[in-house]
Order: C-alpha cells, then structure tokens, then sequence
C-alpha cells in the first residue's frame, strides 16, 4: 500500500451480456502490492462478473488490464494463472471423487509441462501450505467427503499452490465459522505481508472494515464510492450498496412459545464415512420460537439437518412432531405433516437448476392438489404450477424474467430466494433452516430474516442452522450450541454472549 | 407470425446440431464412397456419392411401397428408440434394450402362435401384451439390482443381452420346438400375426408405435411420475431432498424401458418375422441407442430419428442394387451421425454455429456410465 505502481488495474471495463444486461459499466479498480481490497456489493451487482473478467472467463466489451502497468490480454484462467491471479470461486470448482491433492495438482501440469505428476510430493507440500495456513486437511480425503467449509479450504489452497500473487476470493467467509474467518484472515495478512495482492468479494460489512486496506463499492455495474476502513462505517457502505437506507440489524420482537413441536430425543447417526457423527443428541423446539443451532462446521449439523428431512437413517433415538413419531417417516410424510426444509446447499438439493423456475417453486409439492390430480392423481396441472409461480414471484421478489426462466440463469440470490418462497409459501409447523442466507447479499438476507420472523410470528417452529455466529446471534430466541454431536450449551438469546458461545463450538467446554 | 417464427427458432435450436450431425456424416461418407469406388473396377467416379444417395432416397421414399417399407423397419427402432430414451431421462442407460427386445420377441412369438387359431384380435392383443409384459420382466431385473444393490445398469443390462440369447436359444430347442420343421424355431403365428393396413407389409404395429411416441411424451410432460423421472435424471439429491424415492424411479423406469423395448420385439415378430428362431437379429437393440441419441430422448425427435434409421435399411438394398455401393455405407452414415453428435464442437466450428451450448445430457449419462459415474464406497487411503 503505497504510491508505487498498482499491481493491477482495470480501467473502464465494460461488459453487456446477450440479455441486455449492463453487469459492468466503465468500471475502474486498482489493486496495490500487498493490498487486501474488498469488492463490496449486492448479487447481481456485477462483481464476480468483473472478476470473472479478470480471470479470463468472461470477455469484456471495452476496457484494458494493466498488471504492474503492462497492458495485458487474459483469454482464459491459462493466461491469468501464468500471470500470478488465483481465483477462489463461489461454487467450488472440484472434481468430487478426486483426492485434495489430485484437486490441487490439476490443471497445475500446464505449468510444469514434462514433469511426471508427483502426487506424494504434492501431498507434502499441500499439507505444509495446508498447516502454514492452519487448515487441517488430509491431501488424500476425496472431496466428496468433505464438507462444504472443507471445499472452500482446498479451494484456496489450489490458488494459494500455483504461487498466485494476486488472489481472488468470491465470498470466501460465507461457509466459515467465526474461528475460520479469524483464520483466514490471519492468511490474508500473512500473504499481504510476502506482498501478494488479495481481492475479496463480500457482502459482510463487518468483516470488510476489520480486514481490508481498501473498500471498492458495486452497484449495478458501476463503482459508486472507494473507501478506506479508518474513513467509512457501516451504515455508509449498506447505504452506498444497495442504494437505500438499510437496517441491519433485525428487530427480532418478542416470541411466544407454544406447545412443543419438535422433539428430538438420544438421536444417534452415522456419517458418510460410518463415523458416529450424533452422540445421543436432545433438542426442544417450541411453536412460535427459533431455535438456533451454532456450531463449528461438521460437528454433526449436516446429520442433525439429513435425519430431520429424512435422508438420513438414524441409529438411535427418536424424532417427534407435535408428538407424533417420524423417526422413520418418508421425507413426503414428513413434509405432509407440516415439516419444511431449507437446505444449506442451494443447487444441489434445494433446485434443479435445469428445471424453471414454476417446476421449482412446486418441486416438494409436485404431487399434491392443486399442483396434480385427475386420473389417479398424477396429471400435473400446468395452470395451478404457473399461477403458483406468478403469486410467489411477486410475494418473494423474485426478480427473474419469467416463470419459465430456467433456475441456472438466476443469481444466488434469487435461487435461494425460490427455495424459501416455495418452503415458507405454506402453512408449516417447523421450518429447518440450513444456512438460509449463506452468500447472499445484505437486501436479501434482510427479506429472508424478515420472512423467518413472520412465519415465527403466526405460529411456526423454526430450527436454525448457520455456520455464521451472528446470523444465530441475531435471530434466535434460543442458541444451542453442537459440539462433537451433542448439544454443550443452552442460552436464552438475551444472555448469549459470543465468547462464551465461540469457546463453546471451539472445545466443547464452557472453560478451555 | 412472429408465434411460428418464435417456435421454428426453438425447434432449431434443439435439432440444429443433430440435423447437421446428419449432414456432416453424408459428407464424409462421401468421401469414404469416392476413395472406395479406387479400388473397384469402374474406377474413380467422383459422382458416385450422389447417384447412391439417390438411390438411398429413391429406395426409402420414391414409391408408396418404399415409404411403407421405411416405415415398417422404423417402427421397432421408434419403440426401442424410446425405451433407451426413457432411460436417459432418469439417468439410466439401458443398453439392454437388445435382450428385452428379444425375450419380448419370443414371448410374443409362443403366444402367437398357442393362439395361432383363436380369432385374430385376441391373438394380437394378447401375444403383444405376453411381449411388452416379457420385455417389462426383463427390464426390471437390471431395475431392481441397482435400486436394491447399486449394481450399475450398463453392466448388469449387458451381461442380461448375453443371458437371453442363451437362455432363448434352449427355449426353442428344448421347450417351445415347433414339431415339422428341421431346425429349431416357434410355431407359425396363424391369426395372431398383425393386421396388414397399407401395401403388402405395413403392419398395425406403424400405428402402435406412433402413438406410443405421444403416449411417452405425455407420460414425461404431463404426469408426476415423467416429472418424477426427469427430476431423479437431472438432480437425484433434490429428488430424495423433494420426496422422491429415486430407488422406486429407478426400478420403474428400467421396467418401462423394458416394457418398451419387449413391445418392439412384439410387433416385429408379429408384423414381420412371424417364428422365433435362435440367431434372429437383435441389432435394433443397438441402433435404438443411437437413435434415442439423434432423437435427444425427445419422443418427437425420436420419432423422425427412428424414421431416418428405417430409411436406411429400406433404401440401402436399392442403393446397392443400382450404384454398386455396398449396404454397409450406411453403417458408417450411422457411426458417423453418433461420433458427429458426441463430438459436436465439430459440428459447431464446420458450421459456425454460435448459438449457446445446450449440454446433450444424455451423452453424459453415456459417458459417465463408463467411467466413474457408479463409483462410491470405500474412501481411498
């Protein structure tokens, strides 16, 4: 950070897609020599397109990237990974039944042409990046079997292996726990300490004052203000993104518990790998209350969520509804008898993004009236799908061109926003929510708090899992804290202190 | 106006590729004619190309009885056309269409002919009903094995092919031998063999089989269950996740495709064959891959797919007859089209097409079928 060259810039790239849309308009960013700077703005913005433009993925209409002040063309991530520029995308970019050092190696061969691949050596060095990092990652643990916060680390390690000297990081704490963050961030430090340049797209406010050495702001395709932390706060920069006043923190009201509605009592289960990931797990959720579950990533929240929905066998123990047993009950049954699901991976549960948007939004209710009937019930009543669609569209703001949009061409933001429309857009008893707002941007995460508050408020249960602390800080009634597959801790949401809870998911014990 | 010109641009843009798949492959199969026709005692004829595609068009659709024959060779490859193609919609690849189409055959063919002397319309129906039931049967072993076990369907589907051409062979010769014949084969189906409608052998199984397209595109586009089938093929987690069971999808969908293919075997051993004996040609069950990949499992792409395919086999003879090219060029036609297809860069740099990729999902159940796509289980240490 200084008045010496940029190590990058972008001067007026322009860039219209075939739709008409105008996803960068004359958009000027310089990146110093050791800088952390943050691209700050809502989905849609057009950030990750101007740094998909950066690596070479999208070709803009009009502008130029000087990298240490040298014009450069960038036809593809080749050309931009020979150039030092790693990319961290949002949806990672692994191949599942690959190990973590096959991951991290491939695609790397282009650099070290004629060389045979050395996976045992990569795996050494991996795990050396890997602990220098304070990842804790076994080079030879296949990617499908870890989780989602697991990925992001192998993502970064693959930028962070090809020597990139500017690193971009799309959203790179959504999937992280508090811990993590402080982790990575500590990361981001040291590379700007060796020099390196990183640039990261966020939408959380807090996290960009706390890190970055400047702040570029996005909307709508065009930078509406640069600013450094010490300068700024932010109100300032909620406003400048999405344009409006916005309130950040949620005015959760107060809840009134009810009856209980979901019972979960000595409930044991396995992992993918047979490991024991539930240890006898009891937990209350109440009508009319939300119940947040914080925990550090894999600590038995993806079983907890799969034996709820039903996708999971559990070993042990039992599930109520209302007093109603569904331990074993089909995901359908389930789903008839008032449960609903937000599940944390969006494209690959939550949608079939080949499918538009009306088959989406009828997608868990495919098979009731109104969405079918006639003969034996199983004439799908294309009217009541569409007028379906068309009310929820509008309810939800879902900003789409049409129905018949396919759920591929909406962004994040939108496709979640299909999710919780067609989960909440009916009468439910509980709602599960797994990372509802994981990578959406502040308009958004807004929306869906508010719906989650109103569903509470006429009567629902609502069980809570977020790998984001302040997201289960700020909307729960009731925190739990998941540790090792147990529950370790109980607060009232008034009592909830961060340190106390961050200790919690870190060792299990209220004392370390 | 601007409605027909809206739908002509949709039709275009799924069918562009295959339609120019097909071109390429008329064009490189030229080629091999004119290098082929070298070697022959005419020597170098370097119209040869076209007067054997005239021929081919001539045999396939110059006459009455030329149309009737192309579609009579198409209507089993329009039935196990969309047997396969049903399998790709639920991410299945069926390639035992061969087998199924065979048990089907003979199941029709031992009924048909035990009904040889009952009155005709209890005949057909019921020998054509004893081969889409056989054809079902067979379909539902490899279904049921990969819902129950996982055993991947390519393979399972393969080894069954090979199961019943063995297990039919013993049949004719050991059960069903039809006395006063010297080699072994069925009794002669009598009455129960399918009305002829048109000419000398356009069967009511062109009609059938026509009509089936739109039965299966109504059952894909308009009921839960195709709905269901396309969900567990495009997203299997957001079909459990949704309260599918895609263990019960597979299984069905397997049965159907069977059920298919055995109708196929059916009407062509009723409308055409008329006995079963071992060795019959099973080769629909291949081509029906190959047109289920042109046809994009799309019933109507299927359709003009499986018609394309009949106007080979109906043309070629006529093709050989008067040009001296051999029928097997249209093999090479054939294998072109499909390495076209999978290769469709080609296509588009040949052409210039610029229009957006539309992933040809089948090919990819094709090719992940081979290579890792059942893989899971143990973790490598």
């Amino acid at each position: 950070m200084s008045d010496e060259q940029p190590v990058l810039e972008m001067r007026g790239v322009t860039k219209r897609f075939p739709t008409g849309t105008l996803a960068n308009d004359t958009i000027d960013l310089d990146v110093g020599r050791g800088e952390i700077h943050a691209l700050l703005g809502e989905n849609g913005a057009g950030k990750s397109t101007l740094m998909n433009i950066l690596y070479g993925l999208v070709t803009p209409d009009a502008g130029e990237i000087l990298i240490d002040g040298q014009p450069v063309t960038i036809q593809g991530p080749a050309d931009a990974i020979a150039r030092g520029i790693g990319m961290v995308h949002q949806h990672f970019m692994l191949v599942p039944v690959l190990s973590v050092a096959e991951n991290v190696v491939l695609g790397n061969e282009i650099v070290r042409a004629g060389q045979l691949l050395d996976l045992g050596e990569a795996a050494e060095q991996i795990k050396l990046f890997a602990r220098k990092l304070g990842f804790d990652i076994d080079p030879g643990t296949r990617i499908d079997q870890l989780s989602v916060g697991q990925q992001q680390r192998v993502e970064i390690l693959k930028a962070i292996y090809r020597n990139a000297r500017i690193l971009v990081l799309d959203e790179p704490t959504a999937v992280l726990t508090p811990q993590e963050t402080r982790e990575i961030f500590e990361v981001f430090r040291r590379l700007r300490a060796e020099g390196a340049s990183v640039i990261f797209i966020s939408h959380k406010l807090d996290e960009v004052l706390e890190i970055a050495d400047r702040i570029t702001v996005i909307r709508r395709g065009k930078v509406v203000g640069s600013r450094k932390p010490a300068a700024t706060n932010e109100n300032e920069l909620a406003e400048l993104m999405v344009g409006r006043a916005v309130n950040l923190r949620v005015d959760r009201g107060r809840s009134h518990p009810g009856d209980v509605a979901l019972e979960v009592a000595g409930l044991r289960a396995k992992d993918d790998r047979g490991h024991e990931a539930l240890r006898g797990l009891d937990l209350v959720v109440r009508a009319g209350e939300i119940v947040g579950i914080a925990g550090v990533a894999g600590n038995g929240q993806d079983e907890i969520v799969e034996s709820l929905m039903g996708l999971r066998r559990p070993t042990a123990g039992t599930v109520r509804l209302a007093g109603e047993e569904l331990t074993r009950a089909t995901v359908d049954h389930r789903r008839d008898r008032g449960m609903s699901f937000v599940p944390a991976d969006r494209q690959r549960f939550g949608l079939v993004l080949t499918y538009p948007i009306d088959d989406n939004l009828a997608l868990t209710r495919y098979g009731d009236p109104p969405f079918a009937g006639g003969l034996a019930g199983i004439i799908r009543n294309f009217r009541a799908i569409a007028e379906n669609a068309v009310r929820l569209m509008k309810e939800f703001d879902i900003r789409a061109p049409g129905p018949k949009a396919l759920a591929a061409t909406l962004s994040g933001g939108n496709q979640q926003k299909v999710i919780v429309a067609r989960e909440f857009g009916q009468e439910v008893r509980l709602l599960v929510l797994d990372q509802p707002t994981r990578g959406l941007d502040v308009g958004s995460i807004e929306f869906i708090h508010k719906q989650v508050i109103a569903r509470r408020d006429r009567g629902a249960a609502v069980l809570l899992i977020s790998a984001e602390l302040d997201e289960v800080l700020e909307l729960s009634d009731r925190i739990l804290v998941v540790f090792r597959g147990n529950i370790v801790g109980s607060f009232a949401a008034e009592e909830a202190q961060r340190e106390k809870i961050g200790l919690l998911m870190a060792t299990g014990a209220a004392r370390a | 106006m601007n409605r027909a010109r809206t739908v002509a641009r949709q039709i275009w843009q799924v069918a562009s590729i295959p339609f120019l798949a097909i071109v390429l492959a008329f064009i490189v199969a030229a080629v091999v004619i004119v290098v082929s026709s070298l070697f022959t005692s005419t020597g170098f004829e370097p119209l040869l190309p076209l007067a054997a595609y005239g021929s081919l068009l001539a045999g396939a659709f110059g006459s009455d009885n030329a149309i009737y024959n192309t579609l009579v060779a198409a209507a089993p490859l329009i039935l196990g056309g969309l047997a396969v193609g049903l399998g790709f919609k639920a991410g299945l690849f069926n390639i035992g269409v061969a087998g199924q189409f065979l048990v089907g055959a003979f199941a029709a063919a031992v009924v048909g002919a035990n009904l040889a002397d009952a009155p005709g319309a209890i005949g057909v129906v019921l020998a054509t009903a004893a081969g889409a039931l056989a054809g079902a049967a067979f379909g539902f072993i490899p279904g049921f094995l990969k819902a129950r076990t996982g055993a991947h369907e390519v393979v399972t589907t393969i080894m069954l092919n090979n199961a019943a051409v063995l297990l039919l062979t013993w049949a004719v010769n050991d059960l069903v031998r039809a006395p006063g014949f010297s080699f072994p084969r069925t009794g002669p189906i009598g009455n129960s063999a399918l009305p002829i409608l048109l000419g000398r052998n356009l069967h009511l199984g062109i009609p059938l089989a026509i009509l089936t397209v739109f039965a299966v595109r109504w059952l894909l586009d308009r009921t839960t269950i195709g709905f269901e089938i396309r969900t567990v093929g495009q997203n299997p987690n957001a079909a459990r996740y949704a309260g599918m069971r895609p263990v019960f999808i597979t299984a069905l969908t397997m049965t159907l495709s069977g059920l298919l293919a055995g109708v196929a075997g059916a009407i062509q051993m009723l409308g055409v064959i008329g006995f079963y004996a071992p060795g019959i040609t099973a080769s629909v069950g291949f081509d029906s891959i190959a047109v289920a990949l042109l046809g994009r499992s799309n019933p109507i792409g299927i359709l003009f797919a499986a018609i394309l395919f009949g106007a080979f086999r109906a043309g070629a003879p006529l093709m050989q007859i008067e040009t001296s090219v051999p029928v097997e060029v249209i093999d090479i036609i054939q294998a072109l089209v499909i390495l076209f297809l999978a290769a469709d860069l080609i296509v588009r740099r040949v052409f210039r097409i610029r229009a957006p990729k539309a992933e040809i999902v089948e090919l990819k159940t094709v090719t992940q079928s081979w290579a890792g796509g059942a893989a899971s289980g143990a973790p490598p240490s």
